[in-house]
């Protein structure tokens, strides 16, 4: 779809045939609704509510051709260019963490001509998102203005016609499929998240297929005892998937901090050998490990409770 | 006392805050700046970090790595989604912006997304973040930064984040009507801009910085203030407040 085209945007969420009710699936099953060629926009903020668990789904799933859109891309992107699934990165910045370093995955993909990277500014991604959550072709913006990322994507400028003043017409991105993981929901898929909300409300309602794994499901009446902290309504999800530590090892607002110790472990065995050493990496934490609670054991049990603490004494309950 | 390049720059970027209500900051030296303003000359601070959180206090062992984690989030006052964050600033409410970048200009401008070409790069830098914002949106913005030879080009490969452009008025005539790279504070001194070619000046100097050393390290033709004045070295107490902060010297 053209960036903007906010008329073939709403056909295709009229057109699709929504599966009414319960959205209760398995992770293969909802992997299941991305094909070759898609445009994925993935939830949370570099290592913050990351869904992993889904996105390694997609990656046994042997996907080609995707396009990955993501405010912030930590290393889950590494993955899938080591994996040789995506062509195109849609971002405003791509690599670990500053202790870390640059990606050398990403630089040798993007220097070589592997991928292809349309960089946004940070706010412009935002505002793509939230253009395509409002069902329309584009927002107005102040940023961006004199930037050489100007010429990188699809943004224009134009004279406003209130003030004649020039302004930034940022184009909605309305993805095929969003990716993401909450806190909670219930059966229904009406998703509840604690803390950042980053960008993921808006990601869900822009995307046509949305995909979501939460760490509880809850019953219906919890969620209509707090109907103000439900943040993605049911019918805008098609699929849900129930992974505790869904994100892990990045972090999960009050639930458990990312573990930076395995960080250190994947750059140093994985990504610093490039793509190779990624994809041994993925050969044992995704490839060999059938289902989340398989990659889990690889972590230890103390490992993930030890995260869990640091999480709640970061949030102020510990 | 002895003290590291990366603390010198810390200590007087917080200084530059002095009296400053609310600054955007990112992750490192930029975060530890701001914290060590508001325990010293900016009690009234307000810190905003792009990944969604205004007023967070930093725990002393447990600084962030990323703009969004929940080190961030620490006893903070909101937590708006991202693009909310971003358009506090657009609307006008954040005075001060804290910027890095790969390479700098003699008119302000970032690069932190390639060098050589954009379609066949070089380097592949992670790119702009929220570094576009933060220069375009602020009230003023300081570039914070190690001052090396080969960050300070004459022209960057690539304007991720708009200084003075072209200098004169082209920043103005792009549309970016508000906002305006303010100072450049580097490990050896404070620079600023001219105020009609908008050409990077040298304006002060670190203990013990020449302006041969600062010319040297300087890949374009600086402007030089007649009075130079010397900066007041990190005293006991900002060091002691920013190692205290970062007891792991992860950024420091």
């Amino acid at each position: 779809m053209e960036p903007g085209d906010f008329v073939e945007a709403r056909r295709r969420l009229e057109a699709k045939a929504r599966p009414g009710g319960v959205k209760l699936t398995s992770l293969t099953e909802a992997a299941g609704w991305v094909k070759d060629g898609d445009v994925v926009a993935i939830g949370g903020c570099c290592y913050s509510r990351t869904p992993l668990a889904l996105l390694m789904e997609i990656l046994r799933q042997e996907r080609r051709g995707l396009t990955l859109a993501r405010n912030l891309m930590c290393y889950e992107g590494e993955w899938f260019i080591a994996a040789q699934a995506v062509e195109t990165v849609v971002s405003s910045w791509f690599a670990i963490g500053l202790p870390w370093g640059l990606s050398k995955v990403f630089r040798q993909a993007v220097e070589g001509g592997q991928v292809r990277y349309e960089e946004w500014s940070h706010l412009a991604l935002g505002l793509r998102f939230r253009a395509g959550a409002m069902g329309v072709s584009f927002l107005p913006s102040l940023s961006m203005l004199g930037s050489d990322l100007m010429g990188v994507g699809s943004a224009k400028t134009m004279e406003c016609p209130f003030t004649g003043e020039t302004i930034a017409l940022i184009p909605a991105l309305f993805p095929d499929v969003a990716v993401l993981h909450v806190h909670r929901a219930d059966r229904l898929g009406n998703c509840q998240i604690d803390g950042y909300p980053h960008m993921d409300v808006d990601i869900a309602l822009a995307s046509t297929t949305v995909l979501v794994t939460a760490e509880e499901i809850v019953s219906e009446e919890q969620i209509r005892s707090q109907p103000d902290r439900t943040k993605i309504p049911g019918f805008a999800v098609d699929a849900l998937v129930e992974v505790p530590y869904g994100a892990f090892p990045h972090e999960c607002y009050g639930l458990y901090e990312a573990d930076f110790d395995h960080f250190d472990k994947y750059v140093a065995e994985g990504s610093s050998q490039g793509a190779e050493g990624v994809r041994e990496y993925l050969d044992r934490y995704v490839y060999n490990t059938p289902d989340h609670k398989d990659y889990l054991s690889l972590f230890g049990a103390g490992t993930l409770d030890r995260k869990a603490r640091d999480a709640q004494q970061l949030v102020g309950r510990g | 006392m002895s003290y590291s390049p990366a603390e010198l720059l810390a200590v007087i970027a917080a200084r530059q805050l002095a009296g400053v209500k609310s600054v955007f900051a990112g992750v490192g030296i930029p975060l530890l700046a701001a914290a060590l303003a508001q325990k010293t000359h900016a009690p009234d601070l307000t810190i905003v970090v792009e990944g969604g959180s205004i007023g967070p206090e930093l725990l002393p062992g447990r600084l962030p790595i990323s703009t969004n984690e929940m080190r961030v989030a620490h006893r903070a006052r909101v937590l708006p989604g991202i693009t909310d964050t971003f358009l506090f600033a657009q609307r006008g409410f954040l005075e001060v912006g804290f910027v890095g970048g790969a390479q700098v200009d003699r008119f302000g401008n970032l690069n932190s997304s390639v060098v050589g070409s954009y379609d066949k790069p070089q380097v592949r830098l992670p790119g702009s973040g929220g570094a576009n914002d933060i220069i375009s949106l602020c009230h003023r913005v300081m570039v914070v930064t190690m001052h090396e030879r080969r960050r300070f080009v004459p022209r960057v490969d690539f304007i991720t984040s708009p200084g003075f452009l072209s200098g004169g008025t082209s920043r103005r005539d792009a549309g970016l009507l508000f906002g305006r790279v303010s100072q450049v504070v580097t490990n050896l001194g404070i620079l600023g801009f001219d105020e009609e070619s908008k050409a990077m000046r040298l304006e002060g100097l670190h203990p013990g910085v020449s302006v041969q050393d600062v010319v040297e390290m300087t890949g374009f033709d600086l402007l030089i203030n007649d009075e130079l004045p010397i900066t007041e070295p990190p005293e006991e107490e900002e060091l002691a407040l920013l190692r205290g902060l970062d007891t792991e010297r992860r950024f420091i």
